[in-house]
């Protein structure tokens, strides 16, 4: 028997430095936390902002010096195990200011720091950590790195679901979140294991290898591809297998389903990308024939449809904020699939940029509910009558939001929808770019019922129409998102290349 | 007889169905979560009879040491969660615990 080990060389790690800084940033904030036992809660969160914006800086640095070399094809870590290219160069700067934004805000929430503020700091050190695990995701060239980085990011996920330990919503969405977790990663290894089975390899390139020398049965490998896509659509609550995440969004504390409808499912995207996009070969004739044999176009094709159909006509009949913003995220994974029906570079370099804009569409949703139910203490649509003329500015970032989560010129989310719609009616897919228009029709409905209550419904006589005093930290984070929002939605063309390159130099 | 690869295959699918007919008919979360504990299993037999028969090397073996590792850590993780529930709720029936809109 041969002895593969793949030595690491400590010099490959000089390319992983943001997250090493985040990992040790883990360590600190959490130590940190115990140190000052709950005493000062600003140092766990101080130390946090701090290592996001350190390995942010190193991300920045490190895609920037890749452009400048002209390419930036990726430099392999520990062997072969994760490669740092483009992608995930692209993937890493989304992440970092994810969960940099989620971290501000959380710290002007009650429900993450308790009334008194008596909460100790473990949300920030788990969000970095979190982060670090994302980013691996975006990163693993190996079913091996694959799955302990899903997993981890799950382990992780299901803790912060239940972050509010006596209550009972946050208990229940945190216990569904890990049932039905543990269970769909479970049938995604199981596919992995027949997958190295039938090629021999653990490496995407060498299980592409394998794939188009063409010993491959078609039926075996689709069952294995179902298998696994079952364990990644988990991850992205992609229709058939998105059961837990309205609960677990409605359950959760609310900054926390902000990270959740954007860092775990842009990552699972990251993963399907690379994994898909290398082990089918995409662009040689031989995985062209294999992606056409198993009938992989329709498949996806099928279940974005589902995916953003349900999503959308479900959120039509909710009257709960936070739980319409879960199955507008459902839906926006529809859209999200189209561009994944032909696996070409157009199409996933319009996912990238899309996921972009919803990152900062999303995230802008949810931090409004956030600092709403800082004062309401609720999230019922109900309850939003008036709303918006108690904090005219913040009410008015939430317009832009909705408005662009809609896909209404000239926000954002209108640039990001056209390039998907282009991606698939460039190969002739018109019913699947037709129903995708029709659905977002039907998403204008329920978006502006939210803008409806806040603005033109009238209060009942006696309601409170006291202005509402929000946080200074709340409106400089919804300006960041708010003006992003705005910007990209005119001056597009730079950012959307940068995720054409981002895939252009996806290394194999 | 000789044991081949099928024999390894045989056992691992029938592990894995037994997990997958326990998770989809437990009530109690423990239960669901034993179910899963099948599940990997069955994978990792997969992984360790490929790496002997197929790919003559000790990736699969390493990967099925790494599953095991995260089984526990998933493990305790998912018993932690179990644990605060029925402090919440005072069960552990999965299906009874319906706080949340439908």
């Amino acid at each position: 028997m041969e002895l593969n080990l793949n030595i690491p060389s400590w010099s490959d790690l000089r390319f992983w430095l943001p997250e090493a800084i985040l990992c040790i940033t883990f360590l600190v904030a959490l130590l940190g936390d115990l140190v000052v036992r709950g005493r000062r809660t600003w140092v766990p969160f101080a130390v946090s902002v701090a290592g996001l914006i350190t390995a942010g800086a190193y991300a920045v640095a490190a895609m920037n010096h890749g452009l400048d070399a002209g390419q930036f094809q990726g430099h392999t870590i520990m062997g072969s195990l994760m490669i740092v290219d483009g992608m995930a160069g692209f993937f890493r700067l989304l992440f970092i200011f994810a969960s940099l934004v989620t971290v501000l805000f959380a710290w002007t929430s009650e429900e993450i720091m308790g009334k008194r503020r008596e909460n100790k700091g473990e949300f920030y050190a788990l969000t970095v950590l979190l982060t670090a695990a994302m980013m691996v995701m975006a990163e693993a060239r190996d079913l091996l790195m694959l799955f302990l980085s899903m997993e981890a990011v799950g382990l992780i996920s299901y803790v912060m679901a239940g972050y509010m330990r006596t209550s009972l919503r946050s208990s229940e969405a945190s216990l569904k979140y890990v049932l039905f977790g543990a269970v769909s990663s479970a049938i995604m290894l199981y596919g992995m294991s027949l997958l190295y089975g039938m090629t021999g390899a653990m490496e995407f390139d060498g299980i592409r290898n394998a794939l188009i020398s063409g010993t491959v049965d078609p039926f075996a490998l689709l069952v294995v591809v179902v298998l696994i896509l079952a364990g990644m659509s988990y991850k992205i609550a992609a229709v058939p297998f998105h059961y837990w995440c309205p609960d677990v969004y409605e359950g959760a504390p609310t900054p926390v389903s902000a990270i959740f409808s954007v860092g775990p499912k842009a990552a699972g995207f990251a993963l399907m990308i690379r994994f898909f996009y290398t082990t089918f070969a995409a662009g040689t004739d031989a995985g062209t024939q294999l992606v056409q044999d198993i009938n992989w176009p329709l498949l996806v094709a099928v279940m974005s449809v589902a995916t953003m159909t349900y999503g959308n006509l479900v959120a039509l009949r909710q009257t709960n904020v936070k739980r319409m913003l879960a199955y507008s995220s459902i839906a926006h994974v529809g859209y999200l699939l189209m561009g994944f029906v032909l696996l070409s570079s157009a199409g996933l370099a319009s996912i990238l940029f899309y996921l972009l804009v919803y990152t900062l569409m999303n995230l802008g949703a949810f931090f409004y509910v956030v600092a709403i139910n800082n004062h309401l203490k609720s999230e019922e649509l109900s309850d939003y009558v008036g709303i918006g003329f108690r904090a005219p500015w913040a009410g008015a970032m939430m317009v832009i939001f909705l408005a662009s989560l809609t896909g209404v010129p000239p926000f954002a989310g209108f640039v990001g929808k056209f390039y998907l719609f282009t991606a698939v009616l460039d190969k002739q897919w018109f019913w699947l770019a037709i129903v995708a228009a029709l659905n977002s029709v039907v998403s204008l409905y329920y978006y502006f019922k939210v803008v409806r209550a806040m603005f033109l419904s009238t209060p009942a006589e006696g309601t409170d129409m006291s202005p509402l005093k929000l946080h200074w930290l709340q409106y400089v984070v919804l300006a960041m998102l708010a003006i992003p929002t705005l910007a990209l939605g005119l001056f597009f063309e730079e950012f959307k290349g940068l995720a054409d390159m981002a895939i252009g130099m996806m290394g194999g | 007889m000789n044991v081949g690869l099928p024999h390894f295959l045989t056992v691992s699918a029938i592990l894995f169905s037994l997990g997958l007919f326990g998770v989809m008919s437990r009530r109690n979360a423990v239960g669901i979560l034993m179910g899963v504990e099948l599940m990997l299993n069955a994978a990792n037999i997969n992984f360790v009879a490929f790496s002997r028969y197929v790919e003559h090397s000790i990736n699969g073996q390493m990967m099925a040491a790494f599953v095991i590792v995260l089984a526990a850590a998933e493990a305790a993780v998912a018993l932690a969660i179990v644990l605060a529930m029925y402090r919440n709720f005072g069960t552990v029936h999965a299906d009874s615990v319906q706080s949340l809109k439908r």
